[in-house]
């Protein structure tokens, strides 16, 4: 336990400590004095998304505290012959990997900022990549979880098989419920092998339309790509990048079938790294606002042309990553927040408007602190946020974890 | 139950009341025909808006509920409860909307599992969770279990492939879990929901994910002459960095019961491992050498590659239809749906021959042998006395050798009626009081299904206390359970 340091400061506010456990029962016996001392709870990871959400949610005079996992690192048990491994909270995902490469295996996702980004706060955050149009998100991978609820309990669920029906499903409540009900501690993950051959190609299209044709096109044949990803910017023509993985020769194959497909497209070379396109989207010097947002594939198009249309005056640069099942990130620079302001929160409300009234979102993920306090983050929660507030008023009656951070307010 | 909320039933379903005694037999019991209690009544409903005002009538009368599909579980979900009524989804069986471009299906809970890959198998798609009992099944029932199937070692299970759910909640209130898109901000409600057996409330509309059919599919017979031979095999495989659509296994008996059934034209052996590939032709071309390769070292006898559509259906078809099959070899048999990490899987099936030895009642196995999920099927004689209870015993010991294992007490079956006194031997007080949270949050009245899945019942004014070791953990047996 120390005082926190003015970086450690979460969307303003600075936390009176950060308490380090070094195992999960110190992780509950913490929650449980937080409780019951009135002290609100940060739980912390790798810090890369700690201002994802809605503003904290702390009385001037209310106290805080960040419940960091750092000390609980390990990877715990890789059982390689049942594709499975177990791992604590605050085990970076990059740490991970190369535990599970010793033996040809892989958890197979991708998130951001793979080297600092723990398996607990990509959980929290649900956070997935490119590799999910092949192996899903998160909530298909996680098969089994320890959580530590503010009342003390240490609490298990799922297991340790991939194929497991006893009970609910709590690791998957877990997942993307940004620490709101209780702090993940342990985590068990389906794995699978690390591919023989992988091979990326990249296309420029001429215009949205012709670049979503492409893309339902490439999904509505039977390739098998373990990555399908749309690139796109105010200064720049929509790009695809497709990834194949498995043998050789399937590879190959599959390569042939996409360059009979793409007819309408131009072959371009892959630029290097282009899988860390989305984490390398958070890295700009000046202000800016990302938000994540989610569609419908087949509303990936008529989406760019909404963006292009509400950013051209004022001229708002942006720049986007997408994944072909529908989810991305863009980035909008705002070198003068003051001055864009009064048009950039018309221009997200159209988007958002747009998105969920086929069933889409927008979740503002960065943005300049005063702008956020004018904002929801999370957008509509629809008919279910009731429900979602009594699972949190049963997990978490006092609000200690978290509070007034996620969907709702919740 | 009193005439006047019989009629009241009565005027939002008409004749779609059931209180005739000959009548509510055929629901006493779902798949799982040992437990059976006869309902007060059944209703069955066509619309959201007829479930939502039969429940707000059992909300109001307090009057506990069970949800049916077609009442092919294996684990007495789907029994009715004394004093309670059983709501049938059968008759709200409309596939609504089909959504190619984006793969999605929109379908009522009683729409048959076969019917969805029906629908959509002239564009090139498939619904990947298949049950053996995927002709009868519903996609509601599937829901409620969290159905899985031969295939799900690649494609997952039922949970993988809901999007999005319309619920009529316990208190007939009607909320929309998740979307047609991806990531709904909020917490994960679907996958909350699926799986919970009925739990939490009655879906009435379900989003469904369809899956492209692969280039080539391609099924591989291997005929060993014991079971480890086969276990061995499947190691290889995986070892070998392959994740194949399929991976079966059946024992002799197994093999047996399905040739006297279906004649499948099986080899007669010890053990039997059915590998399924798909994907880019090419590549499943040079994947089925491999496989074949494994399986001759590990000893295999007799390899096989179904060479058409039509063999293919007939391979599928013996393993589908094991359970039933074991008719033919005994009167009775009881079938249980334990998980294993599947390296222990030679242990596990040494222990399962001596203890059957030692209860002198044959045990036939047939399981997902990529996965580690097992279906011993304990086979006795009800004519006997005492055959009965001793089968149960031994079925439930297979279980308990399941979970010291690290393994689960069910894999796709789900916990029902049959199992729910097992909850307590995998998982401890704070686990399952932490699952009750949401039950409460969901359900406060246990109105929807009660006395399923958990031990006792617990008040949802209950606190839950503070952690204590399970025992398992406190032998250093289990870590994690």
């Amino acid at each position: 336990m120390r005082a926190a340091n003015i970086e450690e400061a979460v969307e303003g506010i600075l936390p009176h400590m950060v308490i380090e456990p070094g195992t999960p029962q110190e992780v509950a016996a913490t929650l449980k004095i937080a409780k019951i001392a009135g002290l609100k709870v940060i739980p912390r990871g790798g810090a890369t998304k700690i201002n994802w959400g809605n503003l904290l949610e702390v009385a001037e005079t209310g106290a805080s505290l960040i419940l960091s996992t750092r000390r609980l690192h390990r990877v715990v048990e890789h059982a390689w012959g049942d594709m499975t491994a177990t791992v604590e909270a605050g085990c970076t995902f990059q740490t991970l990997q190369q535990t599970l490469a010793e033996h040809g295996q892989r958890l197979a996702l991708d998130p951001l900022w793979p080297d600092h980004a723990t398996l607990g706060g990509i959980l929290a955050t649900n956070d997935c990549g490119a590799l999910r149009i092949r192996f899903g998100s998160l909530r298909d991978l996680i098969i089994g979880i320890t959580l530590a609820l503010p009342d003390g309990t240490l609490a298990k669920s799922g297991g340790k098989v991939v194929k497991n029906v006893a009970g609910y499903d709590l690791p998957k409540l877990a997942t993307g419920s940004l620490g709101t009900l209780g702090v993940i501690t342990q985590a068990i993950f389906r794995l699978h092998p690390l591919p023989r051959e992988s091979l990326t190609l990249s296309f420029s299209t001429s215009d949205n339309a012709t670049m979503n044709a492409l893309v339902l096109a490439i999904q509505d044949c039977n390739m098998v790509p373990t990555g399908l990803q749309i690139r796109a910017g105010s200064a720049s023509p929509p790009e695809i990048d497709l990834r194949f993985e498995g043998t050789a020769t399937g590879c190959e194959a599959q390569i042939d079938q996409t360059l009979h497909l793409a007819s309408a497209a131009r072959r371009i070379a892959s630029p290097p790294d282009v899988w860390d396109a989305a984490s390398k989207l958070w890295n700009t010097p000046g202000p800016s606002v990302i938000c994540k947002f989610s569609l419908l594939p087949s509303d990936l198009g008529t989406f760019l042309d909404l963006i292009q249309e509400t950013s051209e005056s004022p001229h708002l640069p942006w720049q986007l990553v997408a994944q072909a099942v529908g989810a991305g990130y863009i980035r909008l620079e705002a070198p003068n927040i003051d001055v864009l302001a009064p048009a950039l929160v018309p221009a997200l409300d159209r988007w958002r408007k747009k998105l969920e009234t086929r069933g889409g979102s927008i979740v503002i993920l960065r943005c300049p602190l005063p702008f956020k306090s004018k904002l929801d983050v999370w957008g509509t929660a629809g008919d279910a946020l009731p429900l979602m507030k009594s699972i949190k008023a049963r997990f978490d009656p006092t609000r200690v974890l978290n509070p007034g951070r996620f969907v709702g307010g919740i | 139950m009193q005439s006047r909320i019989l009629d009241q039933f009565r005027a939002i379903v008409g004749k779609g009341l059931i209180t005739e005694a000959s009548q509510l037999h055929t629901y006493e019991c779902d798949g799982l025909t040992n437990f059976r209690v006869l309902p007060q009544a059944v209703l069955l409903p066509t619309s959201t808006a007829d479930v939502q005002a039969i429940v707000r009538i059992c909300q109001r009368e307090k009057i506990p509920f069970v949800a049916r599909g077609s009442g092919t579980g294996l684990s007495g979900g789907a029994l009715p409860v004394d004093n309670g009524v059983v709501i049938s989804l059968a008759r709200m069986n409309r596939i609504l909307e089909l959504d190619l471009p984006n793969a999605r299906i929109v379908v009522e809970p009683g729409v048959i599992n076969a019917d969805v890959t029906q629908r959509v198998a002239p564009h090139g798609y498939f619904y990947a969770p298949d049950p053996s009992s995927q002709s009868v099944c519903s996609i509601g029932g599937n829901v409620a279990e969290n159905s899985g199937g031969a295939h799900c070692l690649k494609y997952g299970f039922t949970t993988t492939h809901v999007l999005a759910l319309e619920v009529v909640l316990p208190d007939a209130s009607i909320v929309h879990l998740g979307s047609r898109v991806v990531d709904r901000p909020g917490y994960d409600l679907p996958g909350i929901f699926v799986g919970s057996e009925g739990t939490l409330g009655i879906a009435t509309k379900i989003v469904l994910r369809i899956v492209k059919k692969p280039a080539v599919i391609q099924t591989l017979l291997a005929a060993f002459n014991t079971t480890e031979e086969a276990g061995a095999a499947v190691s290889g495989i995986i070892a070998a960095g392959m994740l194949p659509a399929a991976i079966e296994m059946m024992d002799n008996l197994a093999i047996q019961a399905a040739e006297a059934s279906v004649h499948a034209g099986y080899p007669n052996c010890g053990g039997l491992l059915l590998v399924e590939l798909d994907g880019p032709g090419p590549e499943v071309e040079h994947l089925i050498h491999e496989v074949s390769g494994i399986c001759t070292q590990c000893g295999a006898w007799e390899i096989r590659v179904a060479q058409s559509d039509a063999e293919r259906a007939i391979v599928w078809k013996g393993r589908k239809a094991a359970f039933a099959a074991m008719g033919r070899i005994s009167p009775n048999y009881i079938v249980q749906d334990g998980v294993i990490p599947r390296t222990a899987l030679p242990r596990v099936l040494s222990e399962i021959e001596r203890m059957s030895a030692a209860e002198g009642l044959r045990v036939a196995n047939v399981f997902h042998a990529g996965d580690g999920n097992l279906h011993p099927l304990v086979l006795y004689d009800g004519r006997i006395p005492g055959q009965e209870e001793r089968a149960m015993e031994l079925s439930i010991n297979i279980l308990r050798l399941c979970v010291a294992c690290g393994g689960s007490i069910t894999g796709e079956h789900g916990v029902g009626e049959e199992k729910k006194m097992m909850m307590g031997e995998m998982f401890a007080e704070p686990d399952l009081d932490t699952m009750q949270l949401v039950r409460c949050s969901f359900d406060p009245e246990h109105l929807a299904n009660p006395g399923k899945v958990f031990p006792r019942t617990r008040l949802c004014a209950e606190r839950t206390g503070p952690y204590t070791p399970h025992p398992l953990e406190v032998a250093g047996v289990a870590q994690f359970f």
